[in-house]
């Protein structure tokens, strides 16, 4: 058997599978409901042996059709930055407003991915953001928690 | 039928519902150009501004961008040989050859009216069969409901992927996992919480859609360093010729057309199908019945080798509307999105629809002409101008799809968690679509997991736990003998090739 990582993946889903199932077994029922012929527990039970079964058959069977990642090709530190600036723009948006983070997230991803037009940069962040909450909550009613613009005045 | 075409007339024609068209078919080609960006993908960034619609108008929105992707990606096809979505792959073998002998208005132009047939003639083929669906489908039972949902997730994951059955199957077995955490829906238990409130109503469906396609599509995109804009930065270049299509032509067409539609319509109708399968199969079967002479034009330019994919492929778009209309199981991803999206807004879509919601019912039907229509104005004389809007750098394309996505959960949630959990599930899903896992699959199940709980349930509990339900019902065992034939053939492939 050939270990690539597909078979890996294979093996992480396997006991996923597994924790999923003793996972499932430990789901507490009504005691009326131990010995249904179907309660809370029953559907994971089931879903946890068939997440066995389809990645044990892809650990033991072979894999005609394995897939080769050319890992030096990968653009891993842009994304990793990218992600990082999603996550970072997820914690701040509650607490600072949607469009202050927004804008400041599509500005600073464009940075990161190499943009310099500074003002098409401007552009589409801050007005874009604007206009965009405009149609959200000015034209389709649905509602924008924002306590930064509230702060000052601009958000009821 | 006549009271509901009316009712759908009535409700496709308002203003809002025609703009909402026009937007949709708008939206779509462009992200239908982009290879890479799929019809999934464009529903998904869709749908935090349908919170603010009726349901209605909201699938006619959706349905809209469902087209418009499938007819955009054959633009890109004709034009540089690169699908922007995998139903125009087959459109690529005669229309790029078309194309390079100075053809191209002319490769487009037949695409576009093969299209426009297609999807009008299963238009109508849909509005005849949906009712009558309807009825026969009123006669099923849980046990059949349940046997068909595991054929439908089974045939996705066949279809799905090619060569790669086993890995589709364990993203079905994930999605249906990712469907069973929050509280059950009969006894209110709590499953796989861990104790984090956050959880407790289950993980969001538009969630998972954003992460598993909008997100991870864009983080694909930075991490593979392609660039989807190039495509269309070419086709606003490209000299397109003359659009006319002369009488020889027009003739072709007219045989081809009919019969593709068929094959295309009932290729659409099978759960787990669909645009992909239905152009190849209308290609290989227009090869197999034109003449001799015509045959040997095939892959060179042919105008029934580039009419029949896209008669095929549209029309599979509005017959994967069937099985979601009338049974409530959508058979491919993208009507997976759309079924997701209609339960958000509180509308169960099964055999009763057309009768509780007959406005919603009608009025996609009715919407799929005036977006067929649209198509054929927009895709003509626009494509060059559309693709000049295409031409942003990704830089700024992959920034933007990200917000889309950060805000369709912000404004459904408010919550911090759902930020974090949709970028963890994005960042593992683009990992797993770098080894070829296929995520549509995952999407059918996380639909359908619900469902497919209850159905599950109902069938053991009138049977007082006993598995005979499987069989007892010749309906049920046949959809099951289906199902099992799938499987063995698949796993007996993947031993065969070893051997």
């Amino acid at each position: 058997m050939n270990i690539n990582t597909t078979k890996i993946i294979s093996l992480l889903f396997f006991i996923f599978s597994a924790f999923y199932l003793y996972t499932a077994y430990q789901i507490q029922v009504f005691a009326f409901d131990e010995n249904a012929p179907f309660n809370a527990r029953t559907f994971p039970i089931y879903l946890g042996y068939a997440g066995l079964f389809f990645s044990g058959l892809k650990l033991i069977l072979p894999d005609p059709n394995t897939i080769k990642v050319d890992h030096k090709n990968l653009e891993y530190k842009k994304t990793g930055i990218l992600i990082l600036i999603a996550i970072i723009y997820g914690a701040t948006i509650l607490k600072v407003g949607y469009f202050l983070t927004t804008s400041l997230f599509l500005f600073a991803s464009y940075y990161f991915l190499g943009e310099r037009r500074w003002i098409l940069m401007f552009l589409l962040s801050f007005p874009f953001v604007a206009a965009f909450m405009y149609l959200l909550h000015g034209i389709l009613d649905i509602y924008l928690r924002d306590p930064f613009l509230k702060s000052i005045g601009v958000m009821g | 039928m006549i009271e509901g075409i009316l009712i759908g007339l009535t409700t496709a024609l308002t203003i809002q519902n025609i703009l909402m068209v026009m937007v949709g078919c708008f939206f779509g080609t462009i992200i239908g150009m982009l290879p890479g960006l799929g019809p999934m993908t464009a529903i998904a960034l869709m749908i935090p501004i349908t919170y603010g619609f009726d349901p209605a108008t909201g699938l006619i929105l959706m349905a809209g961008v469902y087209y418009g992707a499938v007819f955009g990606g054959s633009t890109s096809s004709i034009l540089l040989n690169a699908p922007g979505v995998p139903g125009t792959v087959a459109t690529s073998f005669d229309g790029y050859p078309m194309a390079q002998q100075g053809k191209a208005g002319k490769a487009l132009a037949i695409a576009a009216w093969s299209s426009f047939a297609g999807g009008t003639l299963s238009a109508i083929y849909l509005l005849f069969m949906a009712p009558s669906l309807s009825k026969v489908s009123l006669s099923f039972r849980s046990p059949d409901y349940f046997a068909l949902m595991i054929l439908g997730l089974t045939a996705i994951a066949a279809f799905s992927s090619k060569g790669q059955f086993l890995k589709a199957m364990m993203m079905v077995v994930l999605g249906l996992m990712l469907a069973s955490v929050g509280q059950d829906s009969l006894s209110d238990i709590t499953r796989f919480t861990f104790d984090n409130m956050n959880l407790t109503d289950g993980i969001s469906f538009v969630l998972v859609v954003m992460a598993t396609f909008a997100m991870s599509e864009a983080l694909t995109i930075i991490l593979k360093r392609n660039d989807p804009t190039s495509a269309a930065k070419q086709v606003s270049l490209t000299e397109l010729g003359s659009i006319k299509i002369n009488k020889e032509e027009r003739t072709k067409m007219y045989k081809t057309i009919p019969r593709s539609s068929v094959i295309g319509f009932l290729i659409g109708v099978l759960p787990g199908a669909g645009a992909t399968i239905a152009s190849f199969l209308a290609y290989g079967m227009e090869r197999n019945v034109v003449s001799d002479e015509e045959k040997e034009k095939f892959g060179k330019g042919s105008v029934n080798g580039l009419s029949a994919p896209e008669t095929a492929n549209n029309a599979a778009c509005s017959g994967s509307f069937v099985p979601m209309l009338t049974l409530g199981i959508p058979g491919s991803g993208t009507t997976a999105v759309m079924l997701g999206a209609l339960l958000g807004f509180g509308v169960q879509p099964g055999p009763r629809l057309y009768m509780t919601n007959p406005e919603i019912f009608w009025s996609i039907i009715m919407s799929m002409y005036i977006g067929m229509v649209i198509l054929l104005i927009l895709n003509l004389p626009l494509i060059p101008y559309i693709a000049r809007i295409l031409a942003v750098p990704k830089n700024y394309l992959i920034p933007l799809i990200l917000f889309f996505s950060v805000t369709g959960i912000y404004v459904m949630s408010f919550n911090n968690f759902d930020i974090y959990l949709m970028i963890g599930i994005a960042v593992v899903a683009t990992f797993l679509r770098l080894y070829d896992f296929p995520m549509p699959p995952l999407i059918l199940a996380f639909v359908l997991g619900g469902l497919m709980e209850e159905n599950l349930r109902r069938s053991l509990l009138l049977s007082n736990g006993s598995w005979e339900f499987l069989w007892d019902r010749t309906l049920t065992a046949c959809i099951l003998a289906t199902t099992i034939l799938i499987v063995i053939w698949h796993i007996y492939k993947t031993f065969k090739k070893k051997i």
